[in-house]
């Protein structure tokens, strides 16, 4: 695993007019699991997808460095997995078929086939891989979401609600790998689950900034 | 790799669409409607073939706009354009639907073109090489700029009255091209006659799918 920093500096969302949040800074190193919280609707999925790259803050910088060299977009996203609910898999296409163009895209090796086999059965889907993912349920298709984000071994790991849709045994699942995260890279996730937030070395309250002005 | 990703693209891009029939059912239903428009319209008359040239290219033009904004409206509306967004570079996503889409929008125009033949008899075609070469040429004009737009109007309220409204100034210049090139197929002109607007239309389509590459980045990520 290589040495990993986030970086989030003064950044800001301006959105219709309206600050979401302001001068947003903090630095995540890896072995650390840091945790943004707040009430619903104050953006903090927004800042995480601004922390992934794939939106553009109004103002400040968000850098990731891997062994000390920073990494510009689009070099930034095979360091990132996210599970997210504004992420979704095609539901034309079966698990297994969703797990295959992920890995033909990335640019994956066959050893990544046993991998794929090892992630549908941690979550639970592996005998469900050939159906259409329109057939299965939203906890199911939150399972999906964690094999296409694990798939390529993420070295920062950003999980948007992660318990959200599952049930006990999903869950636990979820838990063991934001724990096995936290000990090999940087996990980052956006909740307001107290059970989740225990696994937070820092936690953000998007609350104390400044919001609305 | 940039290559490489374009093509698994490309790929979904077709077996989604085989599946969904998201863009192919709205596609054949309005070829169907306004070829049977154009043959009631007409009956016993006898239009001119400039008229008919026209109104050849009404029906590829409408038809592509029916059908070539899904791309990233259904990316959008399914919630997947994060995923792919996250996947690999904007570079590849925008040539591996370019490349779907021009495949989609030059069959389509075949079946236009073959049906066209086929049912309106005071069309027909002397010089076949400038023929086939315009529908050539024009599909990929036509799915150079809507490729974009698509891209553009996918994250809009109004999609679907937005995309005509906004191709329609872009592709004039295109259609006029075709239309001009299309009548001189049917008089019977030389192919050296028509180079002009062969030029004409290779460079709209260099145009577009260079401005596209240069903004599809921004346009792409927010």
């Amino acid at each position: 695993m290589k040495m990993l920093t986030l970086k989030s500096d003064h950044i800001t969302k301006i959105y219709n007019r309206k600050t979401i949040f302001k001068n947003v800074t903090f630095s995540v190193n890896e072995g650390n699991a840091f945790a943004i919280t707040g009430k619903n609707g104050s953006g903090k999925s927004t800042l995480l997808k601004i922390l992934c790259g794939v939106l553009s803050p109004s103002s400040g910088t968000v850098s990731l460095s891997v062994n000390d060299q920073q990494v510009l977009y689009p070099e930034y996203y095979p360091h990132i997995g996210l599970v997210s609910p504004y992420l979704n898999m095609y539901e034309e296409f079966s698990a297994e078929e969703n797990l295959q163009f992920i890995k033909k895209i990335r640019g994956l090796d066959s050893s990544a086939d046993s991998f794929t086999e090892e992630l549908l059965k941690e979550f639970g889907i592996y005998d469900h891989r050939k159906k259409e993912v329109r057939n299965y349920s939203s906890g199911m298709k939150q399972r999906l979401k964690y094999c296409a984000a694990l798939l390529h071994n993420p070295p920062l790991l950003v999980l948007d609600e992660p318990a959200s849709n599952l049930d006990e045994y999903g869950i636990e699942a979820v838990r063991n790998r934001m724990h096995l995260q936290k000990q090999k890279g940087v996990l980052l996730f956006a909740t307001n689950d107290k059970d989740d937030l225990r696994f937070a070395d820092t936690i953000l309250d998007i609350r104390q900034l400044n919001i609305g002005e | 790799m940039i290559l490489q990703s374009s093509y698994h693209i490309f790929v979904k891009e077709f077996i989604s669409e085989f599946r969904t029939r998201y863009a192919l059912n709205a596609l054949l239903m309005f070829v169907v409607t306004t070829l049977s428009i154009n043959l009631f319209s007409i009956g016993h008359d006898s239009p001119t073939q400039e008229i008919l040239s026209g109104t050849l290219w009404i029906v590829i033009f409408f038809s592509a706009m029916s059908g070539l904004s899904r791309t990233f409206v259904a990316e959008e509306e399914r919630g997947t354009s994060l995923t792919l967004r996250l996947l690999t570079d904007s570079t590849s996503v925008y040539t591996g639907k370019l490349i779907y889409n021009f495949i989609l929008i030059f069959v389509l125009s075949i079946i236009i073109a073959i049906a066209y033949l086929l049912l309106i008899k005071e069309f027909s075609v002397k010089t076949y090489s400038i023929f086939w070469l315009t529908i050539i040429l024009g599909s990929a004009g036509l799915a150079s700029a809507s490729t974009i737009l698509a891209a553009i109007i996918a994250k809009a309220n109004t999609k679907g009255t937005l995309f005509p409204v906004l191709a329609f100034p872009i592709l004039l210049p295109l259609l006029l091209t075709c239309i001009n090139a299309t009548k001189l197929s049917v008089d019977g002109a030389f192919f050296s006659e028509a180079i002009k607007e062969f030029q004409i239309l290779i460079s709209f389509a260099i145009v577009m799918v260079t401005t596209s590459l240069l903004v599809f980045d921004f346009v792409w990520k927010d």
